[in-house]
């Protein structure tokens, strides 16, 4: 009885210290967030106060208000930026992963010539840094004159996403067994109905994470946005944080709100998607 | 209603020939089991009439018309997985209807005949889960099921209760019986367990290496292998087989032991010829054992050692060193017997198979 008592108390003991832990590795992993949603509302004399200011004193959204009025008077074009961001991203996102997905149930499923080749090199398009392309890249889309276009940026992003998703999405295609596509093509389905109707609704919630996370690689790049684009038709939420960036002085309370309403849309669509992501929905297929 | 034949049906994934020209007519709802090791060849086969895997020469042709370009859906075939391949985002009802939504059935219609397949086989109380909330044995008959609710003319069957534990294996054997019975349609059926193959099929293929060692009815491969390796491959425990020479009117082992020539064979065979004995288990027993022989000519007694004992209750089995190596006997209505023990063991000669020791096909006996 002693023992189980002991024992009892032990892992109590141990779930308690488990839960401290994790709260604050969870802390410390929340904090650049938090720290850039309380910048935002507080003034820059405590931003750039040393000793760190914990506890704000006073907050204000004045940065939001500025932030939506007259360019040049602390205002920046943020519903231009935003409607580039969503635009490059969204389309490089729905392009990517629809080659992703071509491709990744090609990897998955078929079997020819050069497979292992050619998966090979497009992960290994992977091991080169996107900047060190950045000066290629401006100079040939300068020659075609696509320059500050949405066009060049979508293009981009396409192109460094695809092998991520083909990568990501072939993963999943092979954990869906393949006897399903087989017993729904006896069922009386076409190949393509069985990938509609049982293949690509099991691949589903892997397909949604790489779509997500094709769509915050495109959202949050800054590297050769800065480069490709130039002005409010064409720049993206990152580059236009740069507007707040003068000469002599950085805005960093104007900067700190732009992040927050470049985080806000990424964050609620990772919320909204990861219902989704309910991993296990392929168990019970087949024999467990 | 439908014929299946195979003609000259070959299958070849690079050089490999993993299927040699095998021919077979299947008639009518007729149960046809596919037998044979792993890597025989009976599941391309099978996979093949699915056309599930395309056809490298030769033909298939079900209901006199060769298919060998349909597509599955087009073969009105059903076919049950040995992973029961059940569709996990789907309710067993969605399931089992699926086929018939494809088809685009009314839905009055698709609602009947889920019913009914259900009730075939039990299923009614589950129709609301998804696959994943099901035992073995139920997705088992899950996947039966979505195979009856197409009403095809042929049914295939790859290895479908080679998942299951023994207990339900049985249970479920005596079920897919039973539904052969109320559902007409040809069946094919592939299995490595010659006991599955020899109850419920009305003929066996045995299969090895990619050709057809021998068909016939459970009896027939049974009582009259056609050669050494089905002789080796249908019965539990094997028949034992061991090699030997013919000399001065006698079986001559390798290790010099001796057996009588059985009459049947007396006049087929020729000194010096090279042969394989084979004895079933059934016709080789401690004296007073066994079944007596119909032909007390043909009966050989000797006096032998028991190696080892494995009681079964009804019956055991007992193992002698013979010839240079174990034999196994079975023991009706058992004594115990202690390892060690010398005891008088009863050879039933007329029950004795002997093949060409080079070809491996059965010599035949003088009068059939």
């Amino acid at each position: 009885m002693e023992r189980n008592l002991a024992s009892r108390r032990w892992s109590r003991l141990a779930h308690l210290g488990r839960l401290a832990g994790l709260t604050l590795a969870m802390l410390f992993i929340c904090l650049p967030g938090a720290w850039i949603v309380i910048s935002a509302m507080r003034p820059t004399v405590e931003i750039m106060a040393k000793p760190p200011v914990w506890i704000p004193h006073e907050l204000s959204f004045q940065a939001f208000i500025s932030m939506f009025g007259v360019v040049g008077q602390g205002g920046v074009p943020v519903f231009a930026y935003f409607r580039n961001s969503l635009i490059i991203s969204l389309t490089s996102t729905v392009v990517a992963i629809a080659i992703g997905m071509s491709g990744g149930y090609a990897f998955a499923r078929f079997r020819f010539r050069g497979k292992a080749a050619l998966f090979l090199g497009l992960m290994l398009t992977r091991t080169v840094p996107g900047i060190a392309l950045s000066l290629p890249l401006f100079i040939i889309y300068a020659r075609l004159g696509i320059l500050d276009t949405h066009f060049a940026l979508i293009l981009t992003y396409v192109a460094l996403n695809v092998p991520f998703t083909i990568w990501l999405i072939d993963g999943f295609f092979r954990q869906v067994p393949k006897d399903l596509a087989e017993a729904a093509q006896i069922d009386g389905c076409t190949r393509w109905q069985a990938f509609w109707r049982v293949e690509f609704p099991l691949a589903g919630p892997g397909i949604a994470s790489s779509g997500i996370f094709a769509f915050l690689t495109s959202w949050n790049e800054f590297a050769l946005a800065s480069q490709i684009t130039r002005s409010v038709a064409s720049k993206t939420l990152p580059v236009g944080l740069l507007d707040y960036t003068s000469e002599f002085t950085i805005d960093w309370r104007g900067m700190c709100a732009l992040a927050v309403i470049m985080i806000a849309p990424a964050l609620t669509l990772t919320f909204i998607i990861q219902k989704h992501l309910v991993s296990g929905l392929t168990f019970g297929a087949v024999k467990g | 209603m439908a014929t299946v034949a195979l003609r000259k049906l070959v299958k070849r994934y690079g050089s490999v020939e993993v299927v040699r020209g095998i021919d077979l007519e299947i008639a009518d709802r007729e149960f046809i089991a596919l037998v044979g090791p792993s890597g025989c060849g009976k599941s391309t086969t099978l996979r093949m009439i699915a056309g599930l895997e395309e056809i490298s020469a030769g033909d298939v042709l079900i209901g006199g018309e060769i298919v060998n370009d349909l597509p599955p859906r087009a073969r009105n075939i059903s076919m049950v997985f040995q992973s029961y391949a059940l569709y996990p985002h789907m309710s067993v009802r969605e399931n089992m209807g699926f086929s018939l939504v494809i088809a685009k059935r009314p839905k009055d219609e698709i609602t009947r005949r889920v019913a009914e397949a259900a009730e075939i086989l039990h299923l009614e109380a589950l129709l609301d889960r998804r696959p994943s909330q099901l035992s073995g044995g139920q997705r088992q008959r899950v996947a039966m099921g979505r195979a009856i609710v197409r009403q095809p003319e042929v049914f295939l069957f790859d290895e479908p209760l080679s998942n299951l534990d023994a207990k339900l294996r049985n249970e479920m054997r005596t079920e897919i019986k039973k539904l052969h019975a109320k559902v007409t349609a040809t069946v094919i059926y592939v299995t490595h367990d010659q006991v599955e193959a020899m109850t419920l099929a009305d003929r066996i293929v045995i299969m090895r290496d990619g050709h057809i060692e021998q068909v016939g009815t459970p009896d027939d491969v049974f009582h009259r292998p056609a050669t050494r390796f089905v002789a080796g491959f249908i019965g539990s425990p094997p028949m034992n087989l061991v090699e030997a020479r013919i000399d001065q009117g006698q079986i001559v082992f390798g290790n010099g032991d001796l057996l009588p020539i059985p009459p049947a064979f007396a006049s087929v065979l020729a000194t010096g010829q090279k042969i394989v004995f084979g004895l079933r288990p059934d016709d080789l027993y401690p004296t007073g054992h066994g079944l007596n022989s119909a032909h007390a000519d043909a009966v050989h007694q000797r006096e032998m050692r028991v190696n080892l004992t494995e009681p079964l209750g009804n019956e055991t089995l007992v193992f002698f060193d013979f010839a240079g190596r174990d034999w196994v006997s079975r023991m009706l209505s058992p004594r115990p017997l202690l390892a060690g023990a010398s005891i008088a063991v009863t050879f039933d000669l007329s029950h004795a198979h002997l093949f060409d020791a080079t070809s491996g096909a059965a010599l035949t006996r003088k009068g059939g």
